[in-house]
């Protein structure tokens, strides 16, 4: 089954509730917030995206959980997504930050100086869909071997397997 | 260098023991969540192995850094600042749980950098998630943290849970805590085997293994496996507990508790095993946050967090339960943080045992669940269910759930995002360990090579878990 082909309306999204999410949603007028994993998610720009980390970094969510990509493979131009999980552990409260990236070469800012953490994160996401950091401080393969080619995460990507030669016993 | 050895027949004087810094070791306690912080000594603050003593001049000083270290060898001439060495300690060392490599560069016996090379248990398991449909899922899950499966056969479900909209009955849900918790206490009870074996207890790695066994027999008798159950299934457990269950929870209540005091004896006052632990590995509250580090090694620094009291699940917030939480961040609270920890798992399963409500243990949601036996002979409905559920499996409705549990290696999520089919379109693990080993660096930068082994088994990592 594909995914929807693309995401919700964006502009009619109200502002958040939440006093926090209220104030960065000023900070940051392109951000769109919604609810969805059961969580606050806030989708932003690839520009944005470091900015926005940061101030909401400033702005209580101080624990950085997860890192991760997501292979929409129907959705264009924008196949490619960024999760970004932070915590608020004094409320507490959860926020995902969604980058979405376009295809073929996704890129978008590196994390890495907002949440120092992002660095094994940010090179699983490099190594298994092939999405750059820019600013990354060592941007390298990091669960599969250098040379590997290819990045295995990424739908288009096949299931490996070594085939199997089924043939008709010799009658004789 | 007072007492040189004598050149000629390389004998030393008897140490100086005087010279040792004041306050290398010394009697701890941990403070609960929510109490009021005890009275600091003043001795330790929270830069731990980055402080020096107060004292700490000339050759105390010395001793601190570990130059006063006296062996058998010459003294060797000083090493320029230029001088380092970068080693490998790994992937086939026995105290890397696994098969972990560190690359260190060294200046003399000072860690200078440190980088965690990982992926030599990469078998990519999040792409066989996107291939197996939701009710195998929790089959494939299972063996990525492989000392605490159950955990991560919750988190799975949960998530499934959550986007399928069922609820799970009473029984169901108290079964998970009973079993998460005894798992939480089998995981403990191997770091404390492995992290005693690591700094030369030998004796704790045979202790903490025994009694692993008796919660490893039950989880057989149980799931039928030692390991890997694939027993929290989406929709509830596999299996009722079996006959006689009670007898086996009370035996385990009865005899770990033994076993604790005994490690406690062993190790908690132990002058060897706290000179070796304490200042050593420290990590400060604010790194945790900015590393992702959680669980136990967080709690030792003082992050006040479990996502059991924070984001309940299974009914936690009806179970009543300490969270110990240190203050210095070093090897040693993580240890007096893991064992109360064992305590407070403990309490919790006879709570779980005490209250266990009758009734199913899975939902009665028959597009989620396997109709009974008996039914597939009566009912052609029942029988189709089967076969489709075996056969193609449940479609789980288009969306995307966010579940942590508190594995005893600290948050482990499950990221699931479903196009509305029978397989995740994706499934992203955040493992704990992961996070916990991006860390290293931090708490070895600048410590001595001696303590490596130290920290790195405070972690407590599961290479298969950071992996995955």
């Amino acid at each position: 089954m594909a995914p929807e082909t693309a995401p919700e309306e964006q502009a009619a999204a109200p502002a958040p509730a939440d006093p926090v999410l209220a104030g960065l949603a000023e900070a940051f007028p392109g951000a769109v917030f919604e609810e969805a994993a059961g969580h606050d998610v806030a989708r932003v720009g690839p520009d944005d995206a470091a900015g926005f980390a940061a101030a909401a970094r400033d702005a209580g969510y101080t624990m950085f959980l997860d890192l991760c990509a997501v292979d929409h493979l129907h959705r264009r131009p924008q196949r490619y997504e960024v999760v970004l999980n932070l915590l608020d552990p004094s409320r507490p409260a959860r926020l995902l930050i969604k980058v979405a990236l376009d295809a073929p070469d996704p890129a978008m800012p590196s994390m890495t100086g907002v949440f120092p953490g992002a660095n094994f994160y940010e090179r699983e996401a490099y190594d298994l869909f092939g999405v750059r950091f820019e600013g990354h401080p060592d941007l390298t393969r990091i669960l599969l071997p250098e040379e590997w080619e290819g990045h295995p995460l990424r739908k288009d990507a096949p299931v490996g397997s070594v085939p199997v030669q089924f043939k008709e016993p010799d009658e004789r | 260098m007072s007492n040189p050895p004598d050149i000629v027949t390389g004998e030393l004087e008897a140490a100086d023991v005087s010279r040792r810094p004041a306050g290398a070791s010394e009697h701890r306690e941990l403070w609960l969540s929510g109490t009021e912080l005890p009275p600091d000594t003043g001795r330790w603050t929270s830069e731990g192995a980055q402080e020096l003593g107060e004292d700490a001049e000339g050759e105390a000083l010395a001793t601190q850094m570990g130059a006063g270290v006296r062996d058998d060898y010459l003294e060797r001439s000083e090493v320029s600042d230029e001088e380092t060495q970068i080693i490998n300690m790994g992937p086939q060392h026995p105290a890397t749980h696994g098969v972990l490599r560190l690359n260190l560069e060294l200046d003399g016996e000072t860690i200078r950098r440190v980088k965690p090379i990982i992926g030599y248990l990469h078998t990519g398991m999040e792409k066989t998630a996107e291939t197996l449909t939701f009710a195998q899922g929790a089959t494939n899950v299972t063996r990525m943290d492989y000392l605490s499966p159950f955990h991560n056969e919750l988190a799975f479900s949960l998530a499934t849970e959550q986007l399928l909209g069922v609820d799970i009955p009473p029984r169901a849900r108290v079964i998970r805590v009973l079993m998460t918790e005894l798992n939480r206490l089998s995981s403990h009870l191997v770091w404390v085997a492995t992290q005693g074996m690591d700094v030369g207890a030998l004796s704790m790695m045979l202790y903490g293994f025994r009694e692993r066994e008796l919660i490893l027999a039950f989880f057989e008798k149980t799931t039928g496996l030692r390991m890997n159950h694939n027993y929290i299934r989406p929709g509830g457990v596999a299996a009722d507990l079996p006959d006689g269950w009670e007898e086996d929870v009370a035996e385990i209540l009865e005899v770990i508790p033994r076993g604790i005091a005994d490690y406690e004896t062993l190790l908690t006052e132990n002058p060897i095993f706290m000179e070796r632990t304490q200042g050593v590995g420290v990590i400060t509250p604010e790194e945790c946050h900015a590393f992702g580090v959680t669980g136990p090694n967080a709690r030792a620094a003082g992050v006040d967090w479990d996502l059991r009291k924070a984001f309940p699940y299974s009914g936690f917030e009806e179970y009543e339960f300490d969270v110990p939480t240190g203050r210095h961040g070093d090897v040693y609270d993580r240890y007096l943080v893991r064992i109360e920890e064992m305590r407070q798992s403990l309490s919790l399963v006879r709570q779980a045992a005490e209250r266990m409500p009758r009734g199913d243990y899975r939902t009665d949601d028959r597009k989620v669940t396997p109709p009974p036996r008996a039914r597939i002979d009566q009912s052609m409905e029942a029988l189709i269910h089967h076969f489709k559920i075996f056969t193609e499996g449940f479609r789980v409705p288009e969306g995307e759930a966010y579940q942590a549990v508190e594995s005893p290696r600290g948050e482990l999520g499950m990221y699931l995002v479903s196009s509305g089919g029978a397989k995740p379109w994706r499934l992203h693990v955040r493992a704990p360990s992961f996070a916990n080993v991006q860390a290293l660096p931090v708490m070895l930068a600048d410590s001595l090579i001696a303590d490596t082994i130290a920290t790195l088994a405070s972690l407590d990592p599961v290479l298969g878990d950071v992996d995955r």
